[in-house]
């Protein structure tokens, strides 16, 4: 049995340790926002919050959770309402959509670290989200601008 | 506590219950947790937005595409695939503007299978094209009933009625298009004869066609993960399924399997042999567990010995050499043109240029693995998946089941991304036979990414052969354009194939855009079917199919003409796109003809300074141009790419892409830019960064490891313009990846004096081409 909080809901699980998070979270508890794309760790599209940091849970086994707090696409935002959220709605970011949950978790997570970030701390650390849609252009767009509506810089909103 | 509270909670009653009803949640408590899974009803289709729901008893249905509830909400039937074009709402605003509707109303519902709705196919950049008529007239047929009920409620005549907005006025008195269903009768219903007869609105009167403020209707759901795609359908007592792959796409016959390791695996339930009677999936073995990681894992345990088919050790060499030999042998292949005299030009020619590219194999990678979800009730197979071409697929899976089609029904989801891969739908057929052995029960089939791109139906290699004949003055005289390549729609879409002027059957999409509007004298244009790349896999249609190879022939060629003829490649194109002959277009499609393609020729060089702008040392602009997909759907595009070539590592940078479109009527200009972005990067993605080979038979790149798709950082400054047009709208999922790979081709000759004749271009090709310079 491995117990962790999801989405400020504690879970508890019975399933093999070694089983990837990513597929707990998919179909032991059911949310399917967090993706499967490469099951390597290299695409982010099962990109989630563990402690607040961006983790890719296909390479996280379950067993590495025990105790965390971890949030996923669902739980950023009671209406889907993060500012990261509303960036993309607002420059319509999301093609196919599918790497977009990952790709907004890894954004929340940078603008954690880098609240005004430059194109090449964006390119750094956006590097592992793979779109295969190719929406990079907006992503890069999207960030600096929920960067600058958590500033409060209309200027560049 | 986001959604998960926000379902069982329920903030706001009247959505919740119409959440529950339609999409069927299910709950069942599991320890500390709580499972929603999805489970679509027979009645609930894919809606957006995600919160409406489809018009219950009451709604007036005009035609088939669109229902007017009494509440006034506006249900539009998509039979396109979602995969990322948001073709919906950009089919929705045809369809609205013409019945004068209020946007705020209309509802996209991706629709299932069904005979009354025709050839169900998402590919070809087609959907806009293809739609742009039929739905015009159905919103005219709309309009034309609900003003007809209107004016008898109303005590008047339809011609003193006007329309905006859902609202239709005359005099002081108005009613809505939902008071006009829900207190009269509206019953007038159209015929399609009757449909095209409709007066349309000019092209000034349009507010949602080209209106650049409407947002797409399917984003909202792709930023919060209540966006379901295939791999996320769900049902009760499903089994999760993983194929054991066998050792080549065809032939492989399983000689023994020991599941003694598998039978380790917790939650391993059995393995399946797949005896397939369409013969789309040979040799495979499936794994059935009760979650799919188990699934991973038993697959990965399970010990399967196979006599592998006859091409385990075919190599792309291989297969390109058998092009070259097509291509050398006189005898064979499809003439799509073959004007008189090509034999006379070459032979008395005073000069004549001959080059030879070749394309790499390229991987589809679409981010959501292939997966589907099948199960038999009440005697009807249930496929649910995402999928680009139901109509292809429909036939081939009653095959396999050996049920008649109209026992079997494909559910629609939005697709992790389609870019041609999912044309094919060979990865239901595993699933449905699975479920069938199993007596109907519900299987899940999901390939991992490994197993996804060993079986990919990839875009095949290619070797061009291209041939110019000049007279004594460097006048071009003739033209011989040739190519080999595995034929997609031979394979697997034989009945859709075109008949060149030798009135034989050839794959338009492994040709497409070698019969480019150039005018080049006498011009012939061979298509050959590399039968040894057919038979190693199975070649698949790939974002921009044959453009995106043979562009880079045309392209490339026609520069290597101008610069050796000491021309400026722009204006050396401008001379050829004169719009005589067959280049003079035709309407409704191709009006203007190569004139359009020399206009957005023309715009880019004045956008980019052609000619005029000072750059850095080794960093040079290069350009391209073609006709998108099809001559007889023409999207004219030209890009200018600005390159750095590193000398000492041989590493290409693309700086900057502008590209130029004329694409008719642009319907939704944001998604236009956002495809042509997309496309455009795939274009940049294929000549820098992605390729496989094909070692033993297979792909040799099985994921991210080695297969290196652009990235982010990879992404260079982008300046796209749609000139502004009126004619019919022509497509743009596909056309922006045509131009790049040429373009970086010849910036890179502009940059360092090196000519790189085979895509992708890799530092190793730079530096070995810039060391025998």
């Amino acid at each position: 049995m491995t117990t962790f909080r999801l989405n400020g809901r504690d879970v508890t699980v019975d399933v093999p340790a070694d089983t990837p998070l990513l597929w707990v979270i998919r179909d032991e508890v059911g949310l399917t926002g967090t993706k499967f794309g490469c099951g390597i760790g290299m695409c982010g599209a099962c990109t989630v919050h563990i402690g607040g940091r961006a983790t890719r849970s296909c390479v996280t086994p379950v067993s590495a959770a025990e105790g965390a707090d971890i949030t996923t696409i669902e739980g950023i935002d009671p209406e889907g309402n993060h500012p990261v959220q509303q960036a993309w709605r607002d420059l319509q970011v999301p093609q196919c959509g599918y790497c977009q949950s990952g790709q907004i978790m890894q954004a929340i997570s940078l603008l954690k670290d880098y609240p005004s970030p430059t194109d090449e701390e964006i390119d750094a650390v956006m590097a592992g989200s793979l779109c295969r849609c190719m929406t990079y252009v907006r992503i890069r767009e999207a960030i600096k601008k929920a960067a600058a509506n958590a500033r409060g810089d209309a200027s560049n909103g | 506590m986001g959604r998960l509270n926000r379902f069982r909670l329920g903030k706001d009653g009247r959505r919740e219950q119409a959440s529950l009803s339609r999409r069927g949640f299910l709950v069942t408590s599991l320890g500390a947790g709580v499972m929603f899974g999805f489970a679509r009803p027979a009645s609930a289709n894919q809606i957006f937005p995600i919160e409406a729901a489809l018009p219950g008893d009451g709604a007036f249905e005009p035609t088939i595409w669109c229902g007017i509830a009494p509440d006034g909400e506006i249900t539009v039937n998509i039979i396109r695939a979602e995969m990322g074009q948001h073709i919906g709402t950009a089919l929705a605003r045809i369809i609205a503007d013409e019945m004068e509707a209020d946007w705020s109303k209309v509802r996209i519902n991706y629709v299932d299978t069904d005979p009354k709705w025709g050839l169900m196919v998402t590919g070809g950049s087609w959907s806009v094209w293809m739609t742009w008529d039929i739905f015009r007239q159905a919103g005219a047929a709309t309009r034309t009933a609900l003003v007809e009920e209107a004016a008898r409620l109303l005590g008047t005549t339809p011609d003193r009625c006007t329309v905006s907005n859902s609202i239709v006025s005359a005099g002081n008195k108005q009613i809505s298009f939902g008071d006009i269903v829900a207190k009269g009768h509206p019953s007038h219903t159209f015929t399609p004869d009757e449909m095209a007869k409709l007066p349309l609105k000019p092209a000034s009167e349009r507010r949602l066609i080209g209106n650049a403020e409407l947002k797409a209707l399917d984003i909202p759901a792709k930023t919060n993960g209540t966006a379901i795609y295939g791999i996320d359908a769900k049902v009760e007592g499903m089994l999760y399924a993983r194929p054991k792959m066998p050792p080549t796409r065809y032939g492989s016959k399983v000689r023994s399997v020991d599941d003694t390791e598998a039978r380790k695996i917790k939650g391993y339930v059995r393995y399946l042999l797949i005896e397939d009677p369409s013969e789309t999936v040979q040799g495979w073995v499936v794994v059935l567990a009760s979650s799919y990681s188990a699934a991973i894992r038993a697959a990965d345990a399970l010990k399967v010995d196979w006599t592998p088919g006859e091409t385990a050790h075919v190599s792309e060499r291989d297969i390109q050499d058998r092009g070259r030999a097509l291509i050398n042998n006189r005898e064979g292949g499809v003439y799509i043109f073959n004007d008189d005299g090509v034999d006379q030009a070459f032979s008395s020619a005073h000069t004549v240029m001959d080059q030879e590219y070749t394309c790499a194999s390229v991987l589809h990678y679409q981010l959501e693995p292939t997966n589907a979800l099948a199960f038999e009730k009440d005697g009807v197979y249930e496929i649910h998946a995402g999928n680009q071409w139901q109509s292809l697929i429909l036939p081939t899976l009653a095959k396999a089941l050996d049920v008649p089609e109209s026992k079997v029904i494909l559910r629609s989801y939005l697709l992790g991304g389609g870019f041609g891969r999912r044309l094919n739908g060979d990865y239901m057929i595993p699933a449905a036979l699975a479920s069938k052995a199993l007596g109907g029960k519900p299987v899940k089939l999901i390939l991992t990414r490994s197993d996804d791109m060993q079986f990919d139906s990839f875009r095949s290699p290619s070797v061009q052969r291209v041939r110019m004949a000049f007279d004594g003055s460097d006048r071009i005289t003739a033209m011989d354009y040739q190519a080999a390549a595995g034929w997609p729609t031979g394979v697997m879409a034989a009945a859709f194939m075109e008949k060149g002027v030798d009135d034989k059957p050839y794959d338009q999409f492994a040709i497409a855009g070698g019969d480019h509007w150039y005018e080049v004298g006498s011009f012939r244009v061979r298509a050959l079917r590399n039968d040894l790349a057919e038979k190693t896999f199975r070649p698949g249609w790939l974002r921009s199919v044959s453009p995106g190879w043979t562009s880079w022939g045309v392209e490339c060629f026609l520069d290597e003409v101008a610069h050796r003829q000491k021309k400026d490649p722009a204006q050396f194109r401008l001379e050829l796109l004169t719009a005589q002959g067959r280049n003079k277009g035709q309407a409704p499609d191709s009006v203007g003809g190569a004139l359009r393609q020399a206009a957005v020729v023309r715009r880019l060089m004045e956008k980019v300074n052609w000619g005029k702008a000072t750059l850095p040392k080794d960093t040079a602009l290069g350009l391209a141009t073609t006709a998108g997909q099809e001559r007889g759907m023409p999207t004219w595009i030209a890009c200018c790419a600005q390159v750095h070539v590193d000398r000492k590592t041989g590493v290409v940078r693309c700086e900057k892409l502008t590209i130029v479109v004329d694409a008719g009527t642009v319907v939704d200009p944001d998604g236009a830019k956002a495809q042509t972005e997309g496309a455009a990067l795939w274009g940049l993605s294929m000549v820098l960064f992605e390729n496989t080979e094909i070692v033993n038979g297979l792909p040799v790149d099985r994921n991210l490891n080695t297969y290196t798709p652009l990235r982010i950082a990879d992404t260079p400054e982008m300046d796209i313009e749609f000139l502004p047009s009126t004619e019919k709208p022509m497509g743009l999922g596909e056309p922006g990846t045509t131009v790049v790979g040429p373009a970086i081709g010849n910036a890179i000759f502009n940059a360092v004096g090196v000519r790189l004749r085979h895509m992708p271009v890799r530092p190793a090709d730079v530096l070995r081409a810039l060391q025998n310079s």
